[in-house]
């Protein structure tokens, strides 16, 4: 008879497995707070860059939860091109005003190639004139999730920036410690780098003692954590615009969107929403938050960037859950930290069309804004009438895709510029997924929705023609001269299935 | 009626969209001095070229004893405003030499008559002469209190609560109902408390005036809401008026509702409820013919 070693010895041999071996095993006994210290994750930025085997070529990744104040692409970039890295390509969730060091990198050769949601400032201005050979490729924030998720955008090394981190790299946009310098709360949109990237570097400006739990990046998913002084300035994750506006149009402009909700038929219990960030967004939700009050409404979840406003809302019982891929203030950033109820999801949990789970699949209503609309109800949010790319797709065709009722409120007007246009300089969310445009003018209803036109007029509400609106805009202020645009490709707009949409051309001075 | 400055193309363009009953392009004191000849150019131009709808026209012209006036009406008649505010009105003088000169211009263009009139009551003189103001041409549509100035020569200041604008408001009225003209009082110019200035319109509902004056779009909705008639006011009105549709189409002059009595008072006064129904947007025009 075999002895068990034998048996084990011929075990480990069928399976292609060693034998166990306990010689020369130690047990570590320090205190364990104390090895923390020690974890094989921490290391220098340049440390961590070095470890991940990021070469020329290949392609890094940000997220943009600190957006004007973010600090880790400019810290990251200037770092590789002190390395002396070329021809890399950036891939981050959005690019800010912030970003215009990018420009050097990219007259420098460092980095050849970027994707994003959108583009601001400078650096926007400088691409949209031709700084680059390669075009940039746009994409919304749930085709971006769908895109890293099935390979089409693979990435080499994602640099997530995080209020805080165990030296294990569990990680989170807030920090429960004292020592905490900045919040930006919700990480959704580096939540798919973080799963699907070969490596992931996690920077943040507060290490925090294992375990930082409740955590919302894995140390299962991180490779390396490196500390910072500083990885953003949460005073301007809300960039300004979550003021109570006192613009009569803004109040104008929320009325007639509120009236065009509470009338479209959706305005039920249990209904769902979102909405923008902007002054005509969020007087609108004020109108809505009364509406429920008065009617004995509840909502069942509010989506997408969370504002303080839902936040109260949801405190006030109003809304049962709220969904956020990206926190839009300070208050909304704390209430993630603090509520349960308040979840955290990833870009694909939020808004991938592929997946049946996204939540942009169970939403009603959604008040989206627009930098022109043209008469065939199509949006444009990334480049501005003189041709300058000065926008972000974000979630805008993810969420009139998916949702019951999407609904854009957009001056006629801004100033000389006319928003309701024949044909918007760029197609950013197609007319086929935007039900009803809300103009100061008056109300277009898609005309592939008679049923809500009908509901909205027995309502009173002011419903008109979208070409009435476009007639309208152009009486008053003449027809624009065409935009110079040259023939070079400076930009591409991915729909978010994959598929190409519209492109973007140099424009000329 | 909203007040627009007339040196402001942005808000001139979309004042009516907030929909207010009627707006008052500026001349006066919201333009300086240096900028008289191009504010009239623009007031002119927004006239002719914008589609203000049903929204009725006011332009607020310089006084005639100043270099502007003339042309302010002479630029304003011809763009075809509805009615001329004269400021700072003491007498009925004051609107006859306006109407010389308005009609001077509408003998030029062919339509004599089109142009009326309402005059701002913003002196002690003016308020002794309210009622002889209001009846001093039959151009004459309104008048209409303008605190600042009426304050400041009493030797007095505004209040919260406006005791010192008492006798001044109470006589603006008696004299526009005397001359069977609408009576408008003056603005409010805090933004930041809608609490007084509701409390405000109350009062001067109360006090019989047919409208307020204000600064901004956002002060249209208090205004609405508390001139609005109520649902049961609006019922009744419309229960009358067509009660007496029916009896003119019968021939018969006196008519019973609901066991009482209709006669031409409460003819006129449903009316007027239908008539604010319809100006606080409660009721359309095609939902009442």
């Amino acid at each position: 008879m075999k002895t068990r070693e034998q048996l084990t010895a011929q075990a480990a041999e069928r399976m292609g497995k060693p034998v166990y071996d306990d010689a020369n095993r130690a047990k570590a006994t320090e205190q364990k707070l104390d090895i923390q210290k020690n974890s094989p994750k921490l290391a220098t930025l340049e440390e961590a860059i070095r470890k991940s085997g990021l070469k020329d070529g290949d392609t890094i990744s940000f997220h943009h939860h600190f957006r004007a104040g973010d600090k880790v692409v400019n810290m990251v970039v200037d770092k590789l091109a002190e390395m002396g890295f070329k021809n890399l390509h950036v891939a981050a969730s959005s690019l800010q005003d912030v970003h215009a060091p990018l420009i050097e990198h990219i007259k420098n050769g460092v980095v050849t190639k970027i994707s994003t949601s959108g583009l601001r400032g400078d650096l926007a201005k400088e691409i949209s004139m031709g700084l680059m050979d390669e075009p940039v490729v746009f994409r919304s924030h749930g085709g971006r999730g769908s895109a890293i998720a099935n390979g089409d955008l693979h990435i080499d090394v994602a640099f997530i920036g995080a209020s805080s981190s165990d030296p294990l790299g569990n990680a989170c946009g807030y920090s429960r410690s004292e020592n905490a310098k900045s919040i930006c709360g919700s990480l959704g949109y580096a939540l798919p780098d973080a799963r699907y990237a070969d490596k992931v570097v996690i920077l943040t400006d507060d290490l925090v003692p294992y375990p930082n739990t409740p955590n919302s990046v894995s140390e299962h998913d991180v490779d390396y954590v490196v500390e910072v002084d500083s990885v953003g300035d949460s005073s301007k994750i809300s960039s300004g615009a979550i003021r109570d506006t006192k613009n009569p149009r803004d109040i104008l402009l929320a009325q007639q969107a509120a009236k065009v909700i509470l009338n479209s038929g959706y305005f039920k219990p249990g209904f769902s929403i979102q909405t923008g960030s902007g002054g005509a967004s969020l007087a609108a939700v004020k109108f809505i938050r009364q509406a429920m009050i008065d009617q004995g409404i509840k909502a069942s979840f509010a989506l997408g960037g969370i504002t303080a406003h839902m936040v109260k809302m949801h405190e006030e019982g109003l809304i049962d859950r709220l969904i956020d891929v990206q926190s839009f203030d300070k208050v909304a950033a704390e209430s993630l930290k603090n509520d349960p109820m308040h979840k955290e999801v990833s870009a694909c949990e939020y808004a991938s069309a592929d997946e049946p789970g996204s939540a942009t699949h169970y939403l009603d209503i959604v008040i989206l804004s627009a930098l022109e609309a043209d008469v065939d109800f199509n949006v444009n949010v990334l480049v501005g009438s003189d041709g300058i790319i000065r926008g972000a797709i974000g979630g805008h065709p993810d969420t009139a895709a998916d949702s019951a009722l999407s609904i854009i409120v957009c001056p006629l007007l801004r100033g000389r510029i006319p928003c309701i246009v024949d044909k918007v300089t760029t197609l950013i969310t197609p007319g086929s997924t935007v039900d009803v445009i809300v103009t100061e003018y008056g109300i277009a209803v898609n005309p592939r929705r008679p049923e809500l036109a009908e509901r909205l007029k027995a309502a009173g509400l002011n419903v008109v023609d979208i070409n009435w609106l476009k007639d309208k805009a152009l009486s008053i202020i003449g027809t624009p001269d065409p935009l110079p645009f040259g023939d070079k490709v400076v930009g591409i707009v991915m729909n978010r299935d994959g598929s190409v949409q519209d492109t973007i051309l140099n424009i000329i001075e | 009626m909203m007040f627009v400055p007339g040196n402001n193309p942005g808000m001139m363009a979309d004042a009516h969209i907030y929909g207010p009953d009627s707006i008052m392009l500026d001349l006066e004191d919201s333009v300086t001095m240096a900028e008289k000849d191009a504010a009239r150019l623009l007031v002119y131009n927004a006239l002719k070229t914008i589609d203000y709808g049903d929204t009725e026209m006011v332009v607020r012209i310089n006084p005639l004893n100043t270099p502007y006036g003339r042309k302010d009406i002479e630029a304003v008649v011809k763009a075809g405003v509805d009615v001329i505010r004269m400021p700072k009105t003491e007498t009925a003088e004051e609107v006859k030499e306006v109407e010389a000169e308005i009609e001077k211009v509408e003998r030029e263009l062919g339509c004599v008559g089109r142009t009326k009139i309402m005059a701002a009551i913003e002196s002690a003189l003016g308020v002794v002469n309210a009622y002889a103001i209001a009846t001093a041409s039959p151009r004459m549509m309104g008048i209409a209190l303008g605190a600042e100035d009426y304050t400041a020569n009493l030797k007095t200041q505004h209040t919260p609560d406006g005791d010192e604008l008492r006798l001044a408001r109470e006589t603006i009225v008696v004299a526009a109902r005397a001359a069977g003209i609408d009576a408008l009082d003056t603005v409010y110019s805090n933004l930041n408390d809608m609490e007084t200035f509701r409390r405000e319109v109350e009062l001067i509902k109360t006090l019989g005036f047919d409208g307020k004056s204000i600064i901004n779009p956002r002060q249209i909705e208090v205004v609405n809401e508390v001139f609005a008639p109520t649902e049961k006011a609006i019922d009744k009105a419309l229960t009358i008026l067509e009660a007496i549709k029916e009896a003119e189409a019968k021939g018969s002059g006196v008519i019973a509702v609901n066991g009482k009595m209709v006669d031409r008072p409460v003819v006129i006064r449903a009316q007027r409820t239908i008539d604010l129904a319809i100006a606080s947007g409660i009721l359309k025009k095609e939902d009442v013919i």
